[in-house]
């Protein structure tokens, strides 16, 4: 049964060799696609992919760029929830831009407009909780980018 | 060996095989990414691979589309024909899609041949069958804006006797341009083979916008010293408030935003044939608007025709785009005309300007909702209801028109004079030129809605006032009344 034992071994070696091919492939591209920045809160990892470009220049001129950077609207605060948004939209994104099948120009989902109302009342919950004709906000009723829409990224050009 | 061992070692290999396949695949796919994602990387740099050299006499579009394919690709599509709700760019017949016009154009070219206007591939060819040309005398000073001529007028300046060195190239295009506006058609032709290109409108050293054509050149100059006011045009009020030194030249003063309207306003706009050399002029001595392009007509007493029916010296509007794009809220905002007659699209990591210039209806994700989110079928359904109401509107101005004619008719007939029907005659002008002013811009009204109610009104105004003199001239006026109803009675 030597022969048989030889092979195995052989075998495991030119699969350890293939893993490893696809190991290193796969860190390269993820390290040549920046892929660590995404992890970041740096707007600028938001236009790696040059799509949201015009969104951070709008925001680089806009009331908030002092203020909140894109992950302080567009994504939750809690750990599991910030890093679980990041990956869906990561997900949902480059498969967009990879298979380039997306409407342009681009819109938010309802799910993440929702996120960015929340974060709207996160920082500002003191000057819009009393307002009795936003008695709903974070829900369904009313929307403050509706009426605010420059606020993140400047007025539409 | 016995057959479970045999079996065993064969199943050992047939998983070594699928666990193998399966990490190739995958490492394919990984490969794959990355050349997709070095592929987009690439794009993003925008690198321009300069094949060929480019100067101011390359006229041919094909040569420019060589170092600037994406461009040159949507260039291409102007031939596309396309049918809009009120227009797009298939030559239907105007005259039978409404018959009024024959009434209103009678004893003018435009009676004969008035089809819709096709895309920017057609402007030179179209030019040649037109019944306008083929059937009437006309100048070579239409091909300031039917072909790609600033070469063919450097030439012509040459021979004019300007000095052939650099600094005196735009007095040698000047000089070129007076020359073949004077020109029969047939002569002029000869010196022009190509519809508008890339040189006409983009410097071919650095690609920057700039503006070529010698009558808007002049036009934008004398529209500066108005006191129009032009807030859409910032650039010329901070030349008004200057010292104003040297006269205002776009290729200096206006920014690249005002650059992407004033390239189009080269030719989009109202003009007429100055003098005996038919010199091209664009008439906004006091401004833009309709009465003060009336006014400057008025005072170099100036008529296009005189019309067949009711004798009056009347005028033809051309393709006031961008006078009526001035009135309008776009202008007032900023927004050029090449934002939406040539959005921004992306290919892959690169975003060009689209060079098929085409309704924005026809594009409207682009065109329209990078600014205005709603969805694609709101945005079409306000755009048709302002070009409904303005059609409505137009129709009734042009019964109102026909109707003055008529009655401008039967007055004569029944013995009115010259002298009697002088009144009437200058009605019928104001009328018609308002009329006109709206019909013959293309954007059935959208451009500045109410702009272009205000015109229509004043339209209506003016025929029915006109109408009211007729009468009053018309031997045994009041008897007369019934003979100048409406041709096709609006319920």
């Amino acid at each position: 049964m030597a022969t048989s034992r030889r092979n195995r071994v052989v075998a495991g070696v030119v699969l350890s060799v293939m893993v490893g091919v696809l190991s290193g492939a796969a860190a390269f591209t993820f390290a040549y696609a920046e892929g660590t920045s995404y992890l970041s809160n740096d707007p600028a990892a938001c236009m790696n992919c040059h799509v949201m470009r015009e969104h951070h220049d709008g925001w680089s001129k806009s009331p908030h760029h002092a203020f909140a950077t894109c992950n302080d609207c567009h994504v939750p605060h809690d750990l599991v929830g910030k890093y679980t948004a990041k990956a869906v939209h990561g997900w949902r994104h480059s498969k967009a831009f990879t298979m380039q099948d997306f409407h342009e120009p681009i819109r938010i989902t309802p799910g993440d407009l929702k996120l960015v109302e929340q974060n709207c009342v996160r920082c500002h919950s003191s000057l819009v909780g009393d307002l009795p004709g936003h008695g709903g906000i974070g829900g369904n009723d009313v929307n403050c980018v509706h009426c605010h829409a420059g606020i993140g990224h400047g007025a539409p050009r | 060996m016995d057959r479970t061992v045999q079996a065993n070692e064969r199943g050992g290999v047939a998983l070594y095989l699928l666990v193998a396949l399966l990490v190739a695949a995958a490492t394919v796919g990984v490969m794959a990414l990355y050349s997709n994602i070095a592929t987009r990387k690439a794009e993003a740099t925008q690198t321009v691979f300069k094949v060929v050299e480019l100067t101011e006499g390359t006229i041919n579009a094909a040569e420019w589309g060589k170092n600037f394919p994406r461009q040159y690709d949507t260039y291409k599509r102007t031939v596309d024909i396309e049918r809009t709700r009120h227009g797009g760019s298939d030559a239907f017949q105007k005259l039978d899609d409404d018959p009024r016009w024959r009434v209103l154009f009678s004893g003018y070219a435009f009676g004969v041949d008035y089809r819709e206007e096709r895309g920017h591939a057609y402007m030179l060819s179209d030019q040649d069958t037109t019944e306008r040309v083929t059937d009437f005398k006309q100048p070579a000073a239409c091909l300031h804006c039917h072909s790609s001529i600033i070469p063919a007028y450097y030439k012509a300046g040459l021979e004019a006797g300007v000095p052939a060195d650099e600094a005196h190239r735009q007095e040698a295009i000047m000089k070129g341009f007076e020359k073949v506006c004077a020109m029969p058609f047939a002569e002029g032709r000869k010196l022009v083979d190509h519809p508008v290109s890339c040189v006409d409108c983009h410097d071919p050293d650095t690609m920057a916008l700039r503006v070529t054509r010698p009558g808007f050149l002049n036009g934008i100059k004398v529209l500066a010293k108005s006191s129009d006011p032009l807030p859409h045009l910032p650039s010329v009020e901070r030349w008004r408030s200057g010292d104003r030194a040297r006269e205002y030249d776009p290729n200096i003063d206006a920014s690249r935003q005002e650059m992407r309207s004033m390239v189009c306003s080269q030719c989009h706009v109202e003009y007429y044939f100055k003098g005996e050399g038919k010199l091209l002029t664009y008439p906004w001595q006091y401004g833009l608007k309709v009465e003060q392009i009336e006014d400057y007509y008025n005072d170099v007493q100036w008529k296009d025709w005189t019309h067949k029916v009711s004798g009056a010296p009347v005028l033809k509007a051309q393709h006031p785009e961008f006078e009526m794009w001035s009135q309008g809220i776009h202008a007032r905002s900023g927004v050029s005309c090449s934002d939406c007659h040539m959005p921004y699209v992306r290919d892959g990591a690169v975003k060009v300007s689209d060079h098929h210039v085409r309704s924005p209806m026809l594009n409207v994700a682009r065109a329209c909702q990078s600014c205005h989110r709603y969805d694609e079928e709101e945005i079409k359904s306000r755009v048709a209801t302002i070009q409904d109401r303005t059609q409505k509107l137009m129709i009734r101005a042009e019964e109102a028109t026909v109707a003055l004619i008529k009655a401008i008719e039967a007055a004569k007939t029944a013995g009115a004079s010259d002298n009697d029907l002088a009144k009437p005659r200058e009605l019928h002008r104001k009328s018609q030129w308002r009329l006109d002013f709206v019909a013959a811009e293309n954007s059935m009204g959208f451009h500045a809605p109410q702009e272009a109610a205000r015109i229509l009104g004043e339209s209506i105004d003016y025929a029915r006032q006109g109408e009211i003199e007729a009468i009053k001239v018309t031997p045994g006026g009041g008897a007369r009344v019934s003979m100048v109803a409406p041709i096709n009675p609006i319920q």
